[in-house]
This record gives C-alpha cells, sequence and structure tokens, in this order.
C-alpha cells in the first residue's frame, strides 16, 4: 500500500515535468511580451490540475492495457500463422480507428468548406456533407491499407526506407498533378490520423509481431507503423482532390 | 463543481465512442479468430478504464486551461496592432521580420506541447524499453520536440511570407532521404514514426489557432487557403532532428571510442 502511493506520487510528478515548458511559455508571453494578466487564474489551475492527473492515469493504463494487450494478439497472431486474418486485422484497426477521429471529422469539414468557396463542388449544405465523407472514408481506407502494408513489411522484413521513399516520390508527383487548394488539407491530413489512443497499440502491435517472428529485430522492424499511417492519407487525399 | 463533473462525464462519454471501434475490433478478433481468452483480462480492462478516464481528465484540463489562453494569445500576437504598436502604424507593406514575435511564441509552443503528447510518451515509453534503454524517453521527446518547435516556427513564417507549401515539404524530403543513408539503421523506422505521433490531442488545436489566426491577419493571406500546412510541417521536421540525434550520438561514440 505504502509502495503504491509513492508510486502515485512519482508518477504525479512526472506528469507535471511534463507539462512545465508549456507553463513557462505561456507564462513568459503574457507577461514579457503582451504584459497581459493570466485571465481566470483559478480555471487554470483546476485545468492544470486535471491534465497532471489525466495523463498520470494515461500512462498507468497505458502499461498495464493498451501495451499488453497489442502484444498479446500480435503474438498470438503469430502462432496462428494465418496471413490473411493478421492482414484482416490491420486493416479493420487502421479503418476502423480513423473513420471516427474527431480531429479527422473537423479536418474534412474543413476541407468541405474549402472546396465549395474555391467552386470544385457546388455550394450547398448537401454536396459539402458527402463531400466530408467521402473524404474521411478516403483516409480511413488509406490507413487501413498503410497498416496491411507495414505488418507485411514486418513480416517479411522489408527495409522501411524504400517504401517511405516511394511513398514521398508518390507525394511528389500527385502534388504536381493535384488542385492547389487541396494540397495544404493533404498534407496535414498525414498528421491528424494518428490519435492518442491508436498510436501505442500500433507500435505495440508491431513491436509485438517483429518480436515474435524469427529473424526480426524489434529495434530496427518493430516500429514503421505510424509512418506508413501518417503517408498514405496524403497521397490518397490528393487522388480525392483530382478525382473530384 | 456541478457543471465540471457534468463537463467530465460528457466528455468521457464522447471518448467511450472513440475507443469503442477498436475495442469491438480487438475483442472481435479475440473471440471469433483468435479464439482464445485474453491474458489478463481483469488487469486489460482495468487499463482501458485508465485510459479512458486519463484522456477525458487531459481533455477536459486542456480545455479549462491551456486552450482558450493559447487561442487568446494566438489571436493576441497575430493582431496588427500588437505588432505595429498601434491601428495608424500599420504600413502599407509588411516585412517579415515584423513577426518576430510570432516565431518565437511558434517555436516554443510547438516544443512546449510536443513534450506534452502523450502518444509521444507512449512511443518513447515502447522505445526506452526495446531498445533496453540506449534510447532514452527524455532524449527521444526533446529530439522530436525540437523537430516540431522548428516545424511551427518554419511553418509561421511560410504563411507571413507566403511562399508554396510543397517546396519546403519536397525539400524537406530531401534531406529526410540523404540523411536516411547515413543514419544509424535502427532509428529510421523510429524517426519515421516520430512525425505521425507528434500531431494529436495537444498541439493540433493550438498550432491550427496559430495557422488560422496568421492567415486571417496578414494581409493577402486567406484563412483558406493558407490556414493549412502547419500540421504537415510539424510532422516533417522531428523526422529530421531524430535522426540528426541518432547520427550525433554515434558521431560521439565514435569518438570516445578512437581516443
Amino acid at each position: 500500500m505504502k509502495n503504491n502511493i509513492i508510486n502515485i506520487f512519482k508518477s504525479l510528478s512526472d506528469s507535471l515535468k511534463d507539462l512545465y515548458p508549456i507553463i513557462l511559455v505561456i507564462a513568459f508571453f503574457q507577461i514579457f511580451v503582451l504584459q497581459q494578466p493570466i485571465p481566470n487564474l483559478s480555471e487554470i489551475l483546476i485545468g492544470t490540475f486535471l491534465v497532471v492527473v489525466g495523463l498520470t492515469l494515461f500512462v498507468q493504463g497505458l502499461k498495464i492495457g493498451l501495451f499488453p494487450i497489442g502484444e498479446a494478439m500480435a503474438y498470438a497472431f503469430a502462432r496462428k500463422g494465418s496471413l490473411f486474418w493478421l492482414l484482416t486485422f490491420s486493416f479493420a484497426l487502421g479503418f476502423g480507428t480513423t473513420v471516427a477521429e474527431p480531429a479527422l471529422i473537423a479536418v474534412a469539414a474543413k476541407a468541405a468548406n474549402v472546396a465549395a468557396t474555391a467552386g470544385a463542388i457546388v455550394d450547398t449544405e448537401e454536396s459539402r456533407s458527402s463531400y466530408a465523407n467521402g473524404l474521411r472514408f478516403t483516409v480511413a481506407l488509406s490507413v487501413g491499407i498503410a497498416l496491411v502494408i507495414g505488418v507485411l513489411r514486418i513480416i517479411r522484413g522489408w527495409p522501411i526506407q524504400y517504401l517511405i521513399i516511394t511513398g514521398y516520390i508518390g507525394v511528389v508527383i500527385m502534388t504536381a498533378f493535384a488542385p492547389n487548394e487541396i494540397i495544404g488539407i493533404a498534407y496535414d491530413s498525414g498528421g491528424v490520423t494518428t490519435s492518442t489512443i491508436t498510436v501505442p497499440l500500433v507500435t505495440a502491435l508491431g513491436v509485438g509481431l517483429a518480436s515474435s517472428i524469427k529473424g526480426r529485430n524489434p529495434m530496427v522492424d518493430g516500429f514503421g507503423l505510424i509512418a506508413f499511417a501518417s503517408l498514405t492519407p496524403m497521397i490518397f487525399v490528393m487522388g480525392y482532390g483530382m478525382i473530384l | 463543481m456541478i457543471e465540471l463533473i457534468q463537463k467530465i462525464a460528457s466528455v468521457t462519454l464522447s471518448t467511450v465512442f472513440d475507443v469503442l471501434p477498436i475495442a469491438v475490433i480487438i475483442f472481435g478478433f479475440q473471440l471469433f479468430v483468435i479464439r482464445k481468452k485474453i491474458p489478463h483480462l481483469k488487469q486489460v480492462l482495468q487499463g482501458f478504464v485508465y485510459v479512458l478516464l486519463g484522456l477525458s481528465f487531459f481533455l477536459v484540463g486542456l480545455e479549462m486551461a491551456l486552450f482558450p489562453v493559447g487561442e487568446l494569445m494566438a489571436t493576441q500576437l497575430t493582431d496588427p496592432e500588437f505588432i505595429y504598436g498601434s491601428l495608424e502604424a500599420i504600413p502599407e507593406f509588411f516585412h517579415w521580420s515584423d513577426y518576430k514575435w510570432v516565431y518565437i511564441f511558434a517555436a516554443t509552443i510547438g516544443f512546449s506541447t510536443t513534450i506534452a503528447e502523450p502518444a509521444l510518451l507512449a512511443v518513447a515509453i515502447k522505445a526506452r524499453d526495446v531498445s533496453g534503454g540506449a534510447i532514452s524517453v527524455w532524449g527521444l521527446r526533446s529530439a522530436v520536440a525540437i523537430g516540431a518547435g522548428i516545424g511551427v516556427a518554419l511553418g509561421t513564417y511560410r504563411v507571413v511570407s507566403g511562399t508554396p507549401l510543397h517546396y519546403y515539404i519536397i525539400a524537406g524530403y530531401v534531406v529526410v532521404m540523404i540523411q536516411t543513408v547515413f543514419a544509424p539503421k535502427m532509428i529510421i523506422a523510429l524517426a519515421y514514426d516520430s512525425g505521425g505521433v507528434t500531431t494529436s490531442t495537444v498541439t493540433v488545436p493550438l498550432v491550427t489557432a496559430l495557422g488560422l489566426g496568421l492567415a486571417s491577419t496578414v494581409p493577402g493571406r486567406s484563412a483558406l487557403l493558407d490556414g493549412f500546412g502547419l500540421i504537415a510541417f510539424t510532422c516533417l521536421f522531428p523526422i529530421i532532428t531524430v535522426m540528426a540525434y541518432a547520427q550525433l550520438s554515434q558521431w560521439r561514440a565514435k569518438r570516445n571510442g578512437s581516443k
């Protein structure tokens, strides 16, 4: 019990350490540059307290929940030896986690606004929401495909750089042909797809796979799934912009 | 107080809906394809509850403490009245260096929000465990955060100067390719990954606010067309700094070894 309490305090102080750069930056700019008082100080203090508690709980949950389940599934699939089911699982995980991602929904709505203003689609509520939904499914599809490619790569032991650089070349070629107003959105969509819950799960899956397959090194082969998941949406979204 | 509890409850509810598809996929595959009992099921479920609650507290806290202040500061710093002292002093033509505080703010806020990013922390913990401690949690996080800071600062410069986004991104890709040839093999996959993990819960809302604030106040920019692209910068530069961090460690190890 005593150990538990010490542990909780230790992780609380770790979380506090993660936050103090933000506090410093905000305080410096408010006091020295903008020279304005910090509004609602009590609310900020309560908020900071919640952030610290939340971060501590999250890290605990990672260690006992998300990491073990991701690894356990990787081992189970490796032992089962069915490539088909492993790839189906990877696709489902990529697609399922992305399609409901709130950050993506926000970006898709903004993109629909841009497209309507630029005259690429008719400026009505209906056509905008169908454009946004189409975009969301496109990105989710691309993340699903990214995880399939990434998992195949871990199993086969392909070096990651050739695949990523091929992807970069794909992005550059697509940039030349895609309509101008979609480029910024496409580039940004790569970053918003990987959420706080997906990342630990996918990382644990990759590392678990790489350590359960003979001849793979978890450091060299285990990482890289996120990289694919943030690259393919750029290509797919530009493609989407070109077709519509 | 009641309001706060209500807010936490409603955010928790929406987080549950975010996690639901993941849980359905995991438990569905466990039940129907793997057909084995989940090891330490009770503990895993407890972990899921912790993650849910933790994330909800984290989000509510951010919304109370960080986002309003951060967004307010982004608008204040990009306000022409602040940059030129008064409304009358706004010149017809502006120089990119007029926005110097914006760049400094962008760099420091990019750095500090990335340090606090839970997804990055998760990857850093995993990287430390897998590398047997060779890659420290703080080393990786600092390298990524420096990259994110450079990325956001350069991104704001791009919005101010109005240069095309893809020039920067393509130049960044070329640097990444060259570094890939020289960087130690074991860091490459991790470096590529660190691009995607920088931008989630904390960084995206603040950086987006900064980009939109800038694009709507700098003369000649449109919020719709120039406001995007900051996230892409934040994703690209950490790849470069993480590889540079590994190259630097390797170089130092070599130099010490040859002595």
